[in-house]
């Protein structure tokens, strides 16, 4: 259906059962993007074209990258990111905001329990296997008093927008989550690029994020010390998101260290510099658990750090998030999040679940075998759109191979309905077309919660297309949470 | 900060610096091929080469410009400029946010230029080529300068970067006086008085040696020049005492001793280059005085590895 606004630049524009951000289903601008709306179909064509270079430009020259894994040609490319603002209400975020509360100190005290005496398994509300079979459950982990219990330090959850307007949570990233970079720089660049509007629209600051880490990092550290050093430990150069650690080292004034920096010496942590060895009190770290010490985990990892996690169980060192954290994102154990906040908080979720079928149960199992054409079936321990089917957009071949990689591993696998994800204006060549969008709002938790008001949403920039990953053909635009 | 990055900067600056001072011996050398005589050039390839800690060919049926493209474009040898280019921008790489925004473009620019250059299969001018390249290298060398904050980090590239020069300098000093000083003794001829022009110019030097000395060619006034001049960016004292400022501006490293050691290593260096007469140099023997330079300059190196970069943990852990 086309909208009723034939004018230019919104010729192009769709409106169909998804939600959109922008106008209500008669096709009237929704009051909160009414500005935009103007603002679009006053500036000339060219204007907004010589706009959209500018902000380009911008991306280009700050060398915000990131790496493609897999190709071998190219693999570093701008990270591209649409003009148009993704605009949310005061009230909308503030909804938002305690769900997620609920949800990360709901998750953090599920995974205390589960390393330490395990009640929510015995009550069994939790399956015990389905923890224990989880490949990102650390066993190693189990008994251990973390430096002040905190487990999850910082969180990117996705959101999605459903056909009627509800936010779900699509699923939790406990492990390193990345991104934030993209949230501050375009924040930046679009407030060159849309001075006016954005002064007018009343936009919620978010630049106070890298201080705002920086003192939850803070907050963790294992003694009382009111100076601690804390470092960003990076795999290095060659990883994806090298990019993002260097900026938030920069923006926190931490030192940016990588595995052989650092020493361990009697369970205390250090770090090589040019003055000597320096002790070190909180680690930010962006590196997996299974790399992080060869002595414990994957043993010929040579980004890591031999004798970490013995400086670690002496409570000599925070390490954030804490490991062994992925247990709580798993794409299985997600399906029973409503149950956990249930059992340690006694509240209903506040943020929904998408509805999810676990394939080690044989009647969903059958479900989704029968209807592999209408489902998105994911493996439980990938990110990024690796390892994933779209059952409406996949060949017979495509589905027959994971109806073959279900029989043989159901544990691994999980399947979902398709969703609608809700559709954000986006300037695509030269007009405004709807595009599907998520949300990933970054949540700190340290003595309390801290969520920052906006966030990264990513936009699937190919036309239908619902895979917003940026590996996968994805993009970025700035999220405008406002104060009313 | 941390050793690591101290690491990658020194290493940054030695190799720039030794892929610029291998252009600029190219370009003289093409430059010199043009009004030689039959055995001279070959000859000279053949210095080259030695000083630069290449085997010198055992024929000398290959083309000097095959030598010359060998120098500046084999990826292969670890020596050539291409190489040098490519582990300096690595190393600038691994610390991508501690060097400034214009110093990397500026080192993508050389790197990119000089790969289409390797790639393409058309004989280029070289001697442009090498021009381009060593005009490329002073304006990163300036860019560095200008746009680096003058802290820690400014000081290894410094370090490295003169230490460098003062190594390839005594080098090419001894293989050049090695060939030609005990004929000079007698004289000299036109044809030598060619090759000194082409040492000072190797070294930056002829238009500033005339300054000084006027054109009168004198090999130990060359000696001199290139040796103990302290106000002449391309003689060894000069360098020398670059490196010991650095060193002396350094934090003091945690285990003393250490950098007591290291800086009684490059005073000791910097006195013999302030005091000594070039007449003694050249009444003991040149070839064992560059020796020593040489020899002290790879203690100064191993001695700032051993305070700052690779000390052993148990010497270094906080009182």
């Amino acid at each position: 259906m086309l909208v009723p606004m034939p004018s230019t630049p919104f010729h192009q524009y769709e409106l169909d059962s998804a939600w959109d951000e922008m106008l209500e289903p008669d096709g009237s601008p929704r009051s909160h993007y009414r500005q935009m709306v103007q603002l679009l179909r006053d500036l000339p064509a060219d204007e907004i074209y010589r706009r959209k270079q500018a902000a380009d430009q911008a991306f280009l020259h700050q060398g915000i990258t990131f790496t493609v894994y897999g190709r071998e040609e190219g693999t570093e490319r701008i990270f591209p990111n649409d003009l148009i603002p993704r605009i949310i209400t005061g009230a909308e975020w503030a909804h938002i905001e305690r769900g997620l509360e609920q949800r990360i100190i709901a998750l953090d005290l599920f995974l205390a329990d589960i390393y330490g005496e395990g009640k929510i398994l015995d009550d069994g509300i939790v399956p015990r296997e389905m923890v224990y079979t989880c490949r990102q459950f650390r066993r190693q982990m189990k008994g251990i008093r973390i430096p002040r219990g905190r487990y999850v330090t910082i969180t990117g959850s996705d959101l999605i927008r459903d056909p009627s307007g509800n936010f779900l949570v699509l699923e939790d990233n406990l492990r390193v989550p990345s991104g934030v970079s993209y949230m501050l720089t375009s924040r930046q660049v679009m407030k060159k690029t849309f001075p006016k509007l954005f002064q007018r629209s009343g936009v919620r600051p978010i630049e106070d994020y890298p201080q705002a880490l920086l003192s939850t990092l803070r907050s963790l550290a294992p003694n009382r010390n009111s100076e601690p050093t804390i470092v960003l430990l990076t795999p290095g150069v060659y990883n994806s998101a090298y990019f993002e650690h260097t900026f938030l080292a920069r923006q926190m004034g931490i030192e940016l260290v990588e595995g052989r920096d650092l020493v361990v010496h009697d369970s205390v942590v250090y770090m090589r510099t040019t003055a000597g060895l320096r002790r070190v009190d909180v680690i930010y770290r962006r590196i997996d658990d299974d790399f992080i010490d060869p002595l414990v985990f994957q043993r010929d990892s040579i980004l890591g750090v031999p004798g970490l996690f013995n400086a670690y169980r002496a409570g000599n060192v925070t390490l954030s998030n804490a490991l062994g954290t992925g247990v709580a994102d798993d794409k299985a154990l997600y399906a029973y999040v409503p149950k956990i906040i249930k059992y340690y908080l006694d509240q209903d979720p506040i943020l929904n679940n998408v509805e999810t079928f676990i394939l080690t149960d044989q009647t969903s199992r059958e479900y989704v075998l029968d209807n592999l054409d209408k489902l998105v079936v994911k493996a439980v321990g990938e990110s990024g759109g690796y390892g994933m089917l779209i059952g409406p957009h996949s060949t017979a071949e495509e589905r027959e191979d994971f109806k073959q990689r279900i029989l043989s591993d159901p544990r691994n696998y999980i399947a979902q309905p398709t969703l609608m994800l809700s559709r954000a204006p986006c300037f695509i060549e030269g007009s405004v077309e709807a595009r599907h969008v998520d949300l990933r709002p970054y949540i700190l938790y340290g003595e309390k919660v801290t969520i920052i008001p906006g966030g990264l949403t990513r936009v699937a920039l190919r036309r239908g297309s619902l895979v917003v990953n940026s590996s996968q053909g994805g993009g970025s635009k700035d999220t405008w949470v406002l104060h009313s | 900060m941390l050793s690591r990055v101290a690491d990658s900067l020194y290493w940054m600056a030695r190799y720039l610096e030794r892929a610029e001072h291998t252009a600029r011996l190219v370009e003289v050398q093409l430059n010199l091929m043009l009004d030689q005589e039959p055995g001279s050039s070959e000859r000279r390839w053949g210095r080259i080469l030695t000083s630069l800690g290449l085997e010198p060919p055992a024929s000398f049926a290959i083309e000097g410009s095959t030598i010359a493209r060998m120098l500046i474009l084999d990826h292969s040898k670890r020596s050539s400029v291409v190489s040098c280019i490519m582990q300096g921008r690595e190393n600038a790489r691994q610390v991508r946010e501690q060097v400034s925004s214009s110093m990397w473009i500026q080192l993508n620019r050389v790197f990119h230029e000089i790969r289409r250059v390797a790639h393409s299969e058309t004989e280029s001018d070289l001697a442009e080529f090498v021009a381009a390249v060593r005009d490329a290298g002073y304006l990163l060398q300036g860019i560095t300068d200008s746009t680096m904050v003058h802290d820690e980090g400014w000081q290894f590239i410094q370090i490295g970067r003169y230490l460098e020069r003062a190594q390839s300098l005594t080098k090419l000093l001894d293989v050049h006086y090695r060939e030609f000083f005990p004929k000079s003794e007698t004289g000299g001829d036109a044809r030598d008085h060619l090759e000194w022009i082409g040492l000072l110019r190797s070294c930056t030097a002829f238009e500033a040696y005339c300054k000084t000395y006027t054109a009168d060619l004198r090999p130990d006034r060359i000696a001199e020049f290139l040796l103990l001049n302290p106000e002449f960016p391309h003689a060894v004292r000069f360098s020398i005492d670059t490196v010991q400022r650095s060193l002396n501006s350094l934090p003091e490293a945690s285990e003393s001793r250490k950098a007591s050691r290291l800086v009684r290593l490059a005073g000791r260096l910097s006195a013999s280059l302030s005091f000594t007469q070039v007449d003694e140099i050249m009444g003991q023997g040149i070839h064992s005085y560059l020796e020593g330079i040489q020899r002290q300059c790879g203690q100064i190196h191993s001695s700032a590895y051993q305070g700052y970069i690779d000390y052993p943990i148990e010497m270094a852990l906080p009182a």
